[in-house]
Protein backbone atom coordinates (compact mmCIF):
# COMPACT_ATOMS: atom_id res chain seq x y z
CA UNK A 1 0.00 0.00 0.00
CA UNK A 2 3.41 2.40 0.07
CA UNK A 3 2.86 2.70 -3.88
CA UNK A 4 1.22 5.67 -4.28
CA UNK A 5 -0.81 4.64 -7.58
CA UNK A 6 -2.36 1.51 -5.85
CA UNK A 7 -4.18 3.99 -3.73
CA UNK A 8 -7.79 4.92 -5.26
CA UNK A 9 -8.63 8.73 -6.10
CA UNK A 10 -12.03 7.84 -3.92
CA UNK A 11 -9.44 7.03 -0.99
CA UNK A 12 -9.93 10.40 1.22
CA UNK A 13 -8.34 9.36 4.20
CA UNK A 14 -4.97 9.67 5.17
CA UNK A 15 -2.75 7.72 7.70
CA UNK A 16 -3.06 11.55 9.82
CA UNK A 17 -6.58 11.09 9.29
CA UNK A 18 -6.45 14.61 6.93
CA UNK A 19 -8.90 14.21 4.13
CA UNK A 20 -7.85 14.18 0.60
CA UNK A 21 -8.89 18.08 -1.01
CA UNK A 22 -8.05 19.81 -3.94
CA UNK A 23 -8.06 23.23 -4.57
CA UNK A 24 -9.67 22.33 -8.31
CA UNK A 25 -12.53 20.41 -6.68
CA UNK A 26 -13.53 23.33 -4.37
CA UNK A 27 -13.31 26.04 -7.35
CA UNK A 28 -15.15 23.89 -9.31
CA UNK A 29 -17.76 23.40 -6.71
CA UNK A 30 -17.85 27.19 -6.13
CA UNK A 31 -18.16 28.38 -9.47
CA UNK A 32 -20.64 25.77 -10.14
CA UNK A 33 -22.78 27.15 -7.20
CA UNK A 34 -22.78 30.58 -7.57
CA UNK A 35 -24.24 30.00 -11.41
CA UNK A 36 -26.84 27.69 -9.94
CA UNK A 37 -27.65 30.15 -7.51
CA UNK A 38 -27.73 33.00 -9.48
CA UNK A 39 -30.36 32.01 -12.02
CA UNK A 40 -33.17 31.36 -9.60
CA UNK A 41 -32.69 34.66 -7.84
CA UNK A 42 -32.19 36.26 -11.74
CA UNK A 43 -35.97 34.25 -12.51
CA UNK A 44 -37.77 35.39 -10.09
CA UNK A 45 -36.50 38.85 -9.66
CA UNK A 46 -36.06 39.37 -12.98
CA UNK A 47 -39.92 37.89 -12.99
CA UNK A 48 -38.55 36.05 -16.25
CA UNK A 49 -41.84 33.23 -16.33
CA UNK A 50 -45.23 34.67 -15.95
CA UNK A 51 -45.83 31.12 -14.75
CA UNK A 52 -45.25 30.44 -10.90
CA UNK A 53 -46.15 26.43 -11.61
CA UNK A 54 -43.86 26.11 -14.02
CA UNK A 55 -41.18 28.42 -12.71
CA UNK A 56 -41.70 26.76 -9.14
CA UNK A 57 -40.49 23.07 -10.79
CA UNK A 58 -37.67 25.00 -12.44
CA UNK A 59 -36.83 26.79 -8.85
CA UNK A 60 -36.89 22.98 -7.10
CA UNK A 61 -34.89 21.52 -9.57
CA UNK A 62 -32.06 23.69 -9.41
CA UNK A 63 -32.13 23.61 -5.56
CA UNK A 64 -31.92 19.82 -6.06
CA UNK A 65 -28.92 19.67 -8.51
CA UNK A 66 -27.02 22.49 -5.99
CA UNK A 67 -27.15 19.97 -3.41
CA UNK A 68 -26.08 17.20 -5.29
CA UNK A 69 -23.36 19.60 -6.48
CA UNK A 70 -22.07 20.70 -2.58
CA UNK A 71 -22.30 16.92 -1.63
CA UNK A 72 -20.18 15.88 -4.48
CA UNK A 73 -17.65 18.60 -4.21
CA UNK A 74 -17.96 20.53 -0.93
CA UNK A 75 -19.09 17.26 1.31
CA UNK A 76 -16.99 14.70 -0.92
CA UNK A 77 -19.22 12.52 -0.93
CA UNK A 78 -19.15 9.01 -3.19
CA UNK A 79 -20.67 5.69 -3.16
CA UNK A 80 -16.53 4.66 -1.76
CA UNK A 81 -16.45 6.98 1.10
CA UNK A 82 -16.30 5.37 4.55
CA UNK A 83 -16.97 1.75 2.87
CA UNK A 84 -20.06 2.94 1.48
CA UNK A 85 -21.70 3.47 4.69
CA UNK A 86 -21.58 7.58 4.20
CA UNK A 87 -24.08 6.62 0.91
CA UNK A 88 -25.81 3.94 2.47
CA UNK A 89 -27.17 6.05 5.66
CA UNK A 90 -27.40 9.78 3.26
CA UNK A 91 -30.16 7.05 1.13
CA UNK A 92 -31.95 6.01 3.99
CA UNK A 93 -31.92 9.36 5.23
CA UNK A 94 -33.35 10.73 2.13
CA UNK A 95 -36.04 8.20 2.26
CA UNK A 96 -36.82 9.29 5.46
CA UNK A 97 -37.21 12.88 4.39
CA UNK A 98 -39.54 11.89 1.55
CA UNK A 99 -41.64 10.41 3.61
CA UNK A 100 -41.88 13.35 6.43
CA UNK A 101 -42.27 16.11 3.40
CA UNK A 102 -44.89 14.33 1.22
CA UNK A 103 -46.74 13.19 3.47
CA UNK A 104 -46.82 16.04 5.95
CA UNK A 105 -47.75 17.80 2.16
CA UNK A 106 -50.37 14.94 1.07
CA UNK A 107 -52.31 14.67 4.37
CA UNK A 108 -52.76 18.29 5.29
CA UNK A 109 -53.10 19.72 2.30
CA UNK A 110 -56.33 16.71 1.97
CA UNK A 111 -57.34 17.55 5.44
CA UNK A 112 -57.66 21.75 4.37
CA UNK A 113 -59.63 20.76 1.14
CA UNK A 114 -61.84 18.04 2.99
CA UNK A 115 -62.14 20.15 6.27
CA UNK A 116 -62.73 23.60 5.10
CA UNK A 117 -65.05 24.27 3.02
CA UNK A 118 -65.03 27.32 0.02
CA UNK A 119 -66.88 29.87 -1.01
CA UNK A 120 -68.52 27.82 -3.46
CA UNK A 121 -69.30 24.73 -0.99
CA UNK A 122 -70.94 27.27 1.48
CA UNK A 123 -73.25 28.94 -1.16
CA UNK A 124 -74.46 25.09 -1.86
CA UNK A 125 -74.69 24.18 1.75
CA UNK A 126 -76.70 26.80 2.27
CA UNK A 127 -78.91 26.86 -0.59
CA UNK A 128 -79.05 22.88 0.64
CA UNK A 129 -79.95 23.79 4.20
CA UNK A 130 -83.67 22.98 5.27
CA UNK B 1 -16.16 -11.14 14.44
CA UNK B 2 -13.65 -10.60 11.40
CA UNK B 3 -11.36 -13.74 10.67
CA UNK B 4 -8.10 -12.48 8.72
CA UNK B 5 -4.78 -14.81 7.34
CA UNK B 6 -1.95 -13.68 8.22
CA UNK B 7 1.24 -13.37 5.69
CA UNK B 8 4.83 -12.11 5.64
CA UNK B 9 6.35 -9.75 3.58
CA UNK B 10 9.87 -10.58 2.09
CA UNK B 11 11.28 -8.81 5.51
CA UNK B 12 9.14 -10.99 7.31
CA UNK B 13 6.63 -8.22 8.52
CA UNK B 14 3.47 -9.81 8.88
CA UNK B 15 0.38 -8.53 6.44
CA UNK B 16 -3.08 -8.90 7.32
CA UNK B 17 -6.08 -9.57 4.70
CA UNK B 18 -8.98 -9.33 5.53
CA UNK B 19 -11.23 -11.54 4.58
CA UNK B 20 -14.41 -9.82 4.36
CA UNK B 21 -13.35 -7.08 1.93
CA UNK B 22 -10.83 -4.60 2.27
CA UNK B 23 -13.57 -1.55 1.93
CA UNK B 24 -13.93 -0.94 5.83
CA UNK B 25 -13.81 2.53 7.96
CA UNK B 26 -10.02 3.06 9.02
CA UNK B 27 -11.46 5.95 11.63
CA UNK B 28 -15.07 6.26 12.51
CA UNK B 29 -14.83 9.42 13.59
CA UNK B 30 -16.36 10.83 10.12
CA UNK B 31 -18.93 8.55 9.69
CA UNK B 32 -20.47 9.01 13.14
CA UNK B 33 -20.16 12.50 12.66
CA UNK B 34 -22.01 12.43 9.23
CA UNK B 35 -24.53 10.54 10.84
CA UNK B 36 -25.18 13.04 13.67
CA UNK B 37 -25.48 15.67 10.52
CA UNK B 38 -28.37 13.29 8.80
CA UNK B 39 -30.06 12.95 11.76
CA UNK B 40 -29.99 16.54 12.31
CA UNK B 41 -31.47 17.13 8.66
CA UNK B 42 -34.22 15.40 9.73
CA UNK B 43 -34.98 17.96 12.23
CA UNK B 44 -34.57 20.56 9.10
CA UNK B 45 -36.92 18.20 7.39
CA UNK B 46 -39.61 18.60 9.91
CA UNK B 47 -39.72 22.34 10.30
CA UNK B 48 -39.35 21.97 6.56
CA UNK B 49 -42.57 20.34 6.29
CA UNK B 50 -44.23 22.38 9.33
CA UNK B 51 -43.25 25.50 6.40
CA UNK B 52 -44.78 23.74 3.77
CA UNK B 53 -48.38 23.00 5.74
CA UNK B 54 -48.38 26.26 7.52
CA UNK B 55 -46.88 28.61 4.93
CA UNK B 56 -49.67 29.62 2.88
CA UNK B 57 -51.83 30.38 6.06
CA UNK B 58 -51.68 34.39 6.41
CA UNK B 59 -54.07 35.08 9.16
CA UNK B 60 -55.19 37.83 7.21
CA UNK B 61 -51.61 39.16 7.58
CA UNK B 62 -48.78 40.20 5.15
CA UNK B 63 -47.26 37.27 2.95
CA UNK B 64 -43.67 36.07 2.03
CA UNK B 65 -44.38 38.52 -1.51
CA UNK B 66 -45.21 41.14 0.90
CA UNK B 67 -42.17 40.64 3.00
CA UNK B 68 -39.42 39.41 1.42
CA UNK B 69 -36.33 41.34 0.46
CA UNK B 70 -34.80 39.09 -2.34
CA UNK B 71 -31.66 41.45 -2.83
CA UNK B 72 -30.60 41.26 0.80
CA UNK B 73 -31.69 37.67 0.81
CA UNK B 74 -29.17 37.37 -2.65
CA UNK B 75 -26.50 38.94 -0.48
CA UNK B 76 -26.94 36.88 1.92
CA UNK B 77 -26.18 33.70 0.24
CA UNK B 78 -23.60 35.22 -1.36
CA UNK B 79 -22.17 35.86 1.60
CA UNK B 80 -22.67 31.80 2.83
CA UNK B 81 -21.22 30.60 -0.26
CA UNK B 82 -18.07 32.44 0.24
CA UNK B 83 -17.72 31.30 3.34
CA UNK B 84 -18.41 27.78 1.76
CA UNK B 85 -15.19 28.70 -0.22
CA UNK B 86 -13.09 29.91 1.96
CA UNK B 87 -13.50 27.34 4.54
CA UNK B 88 -12.60 24.71 1.45
CA UNK B 89 -8.86 27.14 1.76
CA UNK B 90 -8.84 26.27 5.17
CA UNK B 91 -8.90 22.57 4.24
CA UNK B 92 -6.37 23.06 1.24
CA UNK B 93 -4.21 25.04 4.41
CA UNK B 94 -4.46 21.60 6.70
CA UNK B 95 -3.71 19.42 4.39
CA UNK B 96 -0.57 21.56 3.40
CA UNK B 97 0.16 21.47 7.39
CA UNK B 98 0.49 25.60 7.06
CA UNK B 99 -1.18 26.65 10.83
CA UNK B 100 -1.47 30.12 9.68
CA UNK B 101 -3.16 29.47 6.83
CA UNK B 102 -5.84 27.17 8.69
CA UNK B 103 -5.91 29.73 11.41
CA UNK B 104 -6.44 32.86 9.03
CA UNK B 105 -9.17 30.74 6.35
CA UNK B 106 -11.22 29.98 9.01
CA UNK B 107 -11.40 33.36 10.73
CA UNK B 108 -11.90 34.63 7.53
CA UNK B 109 -14.85 32.37 7.20
CA UNK B 110 -15.71 32.96 10.56
CA UNK B 111 -16.26 36.52 10.02
CA UNK B 112 -18.55 35.88 6.98
CA UNK B 113 -20.69 33.53 9.25
CA UNK B 114 -21.11 36.44 11.26
CA UNK B 115 -22.12 38.87 8.18
CA UNK B 116 -23.88 36.52 7.57
CA UNK B 117 -25.72 36.53 10.81
CA UNK B 118 -25.81 40.34 11.35
CA UNK B 119 -27.88 40.52 7.89
CA UNK B 120 -30.48 38.18 9.39
CA UNK B 121 -31.10 39.75 12.67
CA UNK B 122 -31.35 43.07 10.72
CA UNK B 123 -34.13 41.14 8.56
CA UNK B 124 -35.79 39.74 11.66
CA UNK B 125 -35.65 43.09 13.74
CA UNK B 126 -37.02 44.79 10.44
CA UNK B 127 -40.02 42.08 10.47
CA UNK B 128 -40.80 42.43 14.05
CA UNK B 129 -40.79 45.93 13.59
CA UNK B 130 -43.33 46.17 11.02
CA UNK B 131 -45.69 43.93 13.87
CA UNK B 132 -44.61 40.98 11.49
CA UNK B 133 -43.43 39.00 14.53
CA UNK B 134 -43.78 35.29 14.67
CA UNK B 135 -46.82 35.29 16.77
CA UNK B 136 -48.70 37.43 13.94
CA UNK B 137 -49.45 33.91 11.56
CA UNK B 138 -48.90 30.43 11.54
CA UNK B 139 -46.69 31.67 8.14
CA UNK B 140 -44.09 33.96 10.13
CA UNK B 141 -44.08 31.45 13.18
CA UNK B 142 -43.03 28.50 10.84
CA UNK B 143 -40.89 31.07 9.29
CA UNK B 144 -39.24 32.09 11.75
CA UNK B 145 -38.63 28.59 13.37
CA UNK B 146 -37.18 27.17 10.03
CA UNK B 147 -34.78 30.10 9.70
CA UNK B 148 -34.59 30.56 12.92
CA UNK B 149 -33.04 26.80 13.48
CA UNK B 150 -30.96 27.42 11.01
CA UNK B 151 -29.32 30.53 12.13
CA UNK B 152 -28.74 29.31 15.26
CA UNK B 153 -26.57 26.66 13.35
CA UNK B 154 -24.42 29.08 11.90
CA UNK B 155 -24.29 30.77 15.23
CA UNK B 156 -23.06 27.48 17.24
CA UNK B 157 -20.76 26.63 13.88
CA UNK B 158 -18.88 29.99 14.37
CA UNK B 159 -18.48 29.26 17.94
CA UNK B 160 -16.92 25.71 17.24
CA UNK B 161 -14.75 28.06 14.87
CA UNK B 162 -13.38 29.93 17.25
CA UNK B 163 -12.38 27.46 19.87
CA UNK B 164 -10.59 25.39 16.79
CA UNK B 165 -8.94 28.17 15.96
CA UNK B 166 -7.39 28.61 19.89
CA UNK B 167 -7.03 24.81 19.74
CA UNK B 168 -5.10 24.96 16.47
CA UNK B 169 -3.21 27.91 17.60
CA UNK B 170 -2.13 26.38 20.85
CA UNK B 171 -1.58 22.26 19.76
CA UNK B 172 -0.65 22.64 16.43
CA UNK B 173 -2.29 20.86 13.51
CA UNK B 174 -2.19 17.42 15.03
CA UNK B 175 -4.03 14.10 14.60
CA UNK B 176 -7.02 15.47 16.72
CA UNK B 177 -7.21 19.24 15.28
CA UNK B 178 -6.79 18.05 12.01
CA UNK B 179 -10.37 15.52 13.07
CA UNK B 180 -11.85 18.60 14.24
CA UNK B 181 -11.21 20.74 11.24
CA UNK B 182 -12.25 18.03 9.41
CA UNK B 183 -15.91 17.25 11.12
CA UNK B 184 -16.19 21.72 11.46
CA UNK B 185 -15.87 21.35 7.29
CA UNK B 186 -18.89 18.54 7.24
CA UNK B 187 -20.88 21.01 9.59
CA UNK B 188 -20.36 24.44 7.49
CA UNK B 189 -21.07 23.14 4.23
CA UNK B 190 -24.34 21.01 5.21
CA UNK B 191 -25.37 24.36 6.86
CA UNK B 192 -24.96 25.28 3.30
CA UNK B 193 -27.02 22.32 2.11
CA UNK B 194 -29.99 23.38 4.16
CA UNK B 195 -29.58 27.45 3.29
CA UNK B 196 -30.28 26.26 -0.54
CA UNK B 197 -33.65 24.56 0.61
CA UNK B 198 -34.15 27.97 2.62
CA UNK B 199 -33.44 30.49 0.09
CA UNK B 200 -35.23 28.02 -2.63
CA UNK B 201 -38.52 26.92 -0.74
CA UNK B 202 -38.92 29.79 1.83
CA UNK B 203 -37.68 32.94 -0.37
CA UNK B 204 -37.74 32.40 -3.94
CA UNK B 205 -40.50 30.31 -4.19
CA UNK B 206 -42.53 32.22 -1.03
CA UNK B 207 -42.03 35.60 -3.26
CA UNK B 208 -43.92 33.84 -6.21
CA UNK B 209 -47.74 35.38 -6.91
Amino acid sequence: MTDPSVHGHDEHHDDDGIPHVSVKEYLTGFVLSVVLTAIPFALVMGKAVPNSIVLAVVLLAFAAVQVVVHMVYFLHMNAKSEGGWNALALIFTVVLVVIVLSGSLWVMHHLNSNMMPGAHDMQEMIKNAP
Amino acid sequence: MSESVSLTHADGRPVFLDTEGKHHPHNGTLLGFWLYLLSDLMIFACLFATYGVLGRNYAAGPSGADLFELPLIAVNTAVLLLSSITYGFAMIALQKRSKRGLIGWLLVTGLLGLCFLGIELYEFAHLIHIGAGPQRSAFLSSFFALVGTHGLHVLFGVIWLLVLCVQVNKHGINRANARRVACLSMFWHFLDVVWIGVFTFVYLMGSLP
